[in-house]
């Protein structure tokens, strides 16, 4: 099968200087597949995603994207200013103007069907993500690419994200190209996953870059790697978890995946 | 019709609400107020250059107005700490100006009418160039009003769907450098923003989607037009002020009935 995507010895500089965001990488996603980008802050997941689409420029490498590619993009911390007076029904006929009938279908596939008379501003914040998503999936993408869509949303919030997203991705066939910082629930949901670090760390499958140590090297120390820690040793060892949690404070689990 | 002076004011205060509007609401969306200052205190530089080489007031604060739009509009672009710099401008420019257009004998004499309008003395060549000028900027924006509007809410969002935020900026400083040339005589040099600002802010808390927004804005400035047009004639008040009075008034009772 021919790449959706294909970017070989990607290099990226922060604008205005010369200092490297990513130092040759060499990244591929085909169709239908699910691929996650995890690494720490900093450590290029948005500057590659954003070169992937081509709103970055490339020190470096080169990027080919299939001709005739649509892309659905949500991208990260996406602010609407509340200066903007604006209803979710028009936010999805920008830039291009869409039917009634298709803004309905949207949202009732996101699960937030009814909202179209609601200012995006009064949404709440899983809300919102659905209708990005919404939006995103407008003009039937080949591609999702979704940068840290479930940041602001609590644990079951972002359990039911990922559950969309696989459904989304069952129901229309659109590769998915995530970055996130919930490790665990995001790794369940891929088909491959990329560890990122300035450079690529680790890829494969979610199984094998959990047990790769460039990948416990780089979440080992942090609350995420006590999660990711947390799971393995809870497949295997209940009671003790049990004996651990009484009155030794919080739970180890309760340590959600949040990047600051 | 034209010949009475008090017609021709008020279809120059037309002129001018019809553009604040539709402009004014982009300037309280971008946050651009302190934009809309710096580019409208640098037209008295403008008009002191205008009179020192005896060419068209409106030629010449047009220049000088796109120059500075221009020069806020790459710095913003640069990311710098902006409303320090925007200040810095803004009270230079006028300052500066100020200062040039005391070295013009005609000029000192009626310098308030250049800080402050004269819309009485409007003549039928400055109304045809009001209406030209407002016409022209109001086809600017129903052209790119699409493209305008996804630039202004989200540049992520923008770029994804293929707009380049830059140019879109770069519409938005050339369509504030005409208003600001075309309004000088109206409403004057100090108080252009105002009529940018004030109506759109009242408009706001009155509207639930950008077009209604807009359309409110310029009736709400069309309001403050008449309103303070006829009190200035009935009070022997000064016109432009009391035009943003009028304005502002408005913006007072529209808080009482803001849905949020």
């Amino acid at each position: 099968m021919s790449a959706l995507i294909e970017a070989r010895g990607l290099t990226i500089q922060r604008p205005g200087s010369h200092e490297t965001v990513l130092q040759n990488v060499d990244f591929r996603i085909g169709p239908q597949e699910i691929v996650t980008v995890v690494g720490p802050n900093g450590s290029g997941k948005s500057s590659l995603v954003r070169a992937l689409l081509g709103h970055m420029p490339l020190a470096a490498g080169r990027v080919v994207r299939k001709p005739g590619l649509r892309i659905g993009y949500v991208p990260q911390r996406v602010q609407v200013d509340t200066t903007i007076p604006i209803t979710v029904r028009r936010f999805l006929s920008l830039p291009r103007r869409i039917s009634d009938d298709v803004a309905a279908r949207v949202l009732t596939r996101t699960g937030v069907q009814g909202v179209e008379a609601r200012q995006l501003t009064q949404l709440s914040g899983g809300q919102f993500q659905r209708v990005l998503l919404a939006r995103a999936l407008l003009h039937d993408p080949h591609l999702l690419v979704l940068d840290e869509p479930t940041q602001g949303l609590d644990q079951p919030g972002i359990v039911a994200f990922y559950k969309l997203i696989e459904e989304v991705r069952r129901q229309t066939g659109a590769a998915v190209l995530m970055v996130s910082h919930d490790l665990l629930v995001v790794m369940r949901a891929s088909d491959r996953v990329i560890c990122l670090n300035g450079h690529i760390c680790c890829e494969g499958t979610p199984q094998h870059v959990s047990t790769a140590p460039e990948y416990r090297a780089l979440f080992g120390a942090g609350s995420e790697g006590t999660l990711a820690l947390y799971q393995h040793h809870h497949d295997h060892d209940h009671d003790h978890d049990h004996d651990h949690g009484h009155g030794h404070g919080p739970h180890p689990h309760h340590h959600h995946a949040e990047a600051p | 019709m034209l010949d009475d002076f008090f017609t021709r004011a008020i279809l120059a205060g037309l002129g001018v609400a019809a553009v604040a509007g539709p402009l004014g609401s982009f300037v309280v969306w971008r946050r651009m107020a302190y934009f809309g200052d710096s580019t409208a205190h640098a037209a008295i530089l403008g008009v002191a250059i205008s009179l020192a080489f005896n060419a068209s007031i409106y030629a010449g604060t047009l220049l000088v107005a796109l120059a500075m739009a221009l020069v806020v509009s790459a710095l913003a672009t640069r990311g710098q700490a902006m409303d320090t710099m925007l200040g810095v401008l803004s009270h230079s420019a006028l300052a500066i100006g100020l200062v040039a257009i005391s070295f013009v004998p005609q000029a000192r004499s009626d310098l308030s009418a250049y800080l402050f309008g004269d819309i009485l003395a409007v003549g039928r060549a400055d109304l045809a160039l009001i209406w030209a000028g407002a016409g022209a900027v109001l086809t600017l924006l129903a052209w790119r009003w699409q493209r305008l509007l996804t630039a202004s809410l989200n540049e992520e969002l923008a770029m994804a769907a293929g707009i380049d935020p830059r140019i879109e900026r770069l519409v938005l400083s050339v369509a504030l450098a005409v208003v600001v040339a075309l309004s000088i005589r109206v409403v004057g040099s100090l108080l252009i923003s105002a009529m940018l600002i004030v109506p759109a802010a009242a408009a706001r808390g009155l509207s639930r989607t950008p077009e209604r927004m807009v359309g409110n804005a310029t009736l709400i400035a069309a309001l403050a037009v008449l309103g303070g047009l006829t009190a200035s004639l009935r009070l022997d008040t000064p016109a432009g002020p009391s035009i943003v009075a009028g304005a502002a008034a408005i913006f007072g009772i529209s808080q009482v009935f803001r849905r949020g």
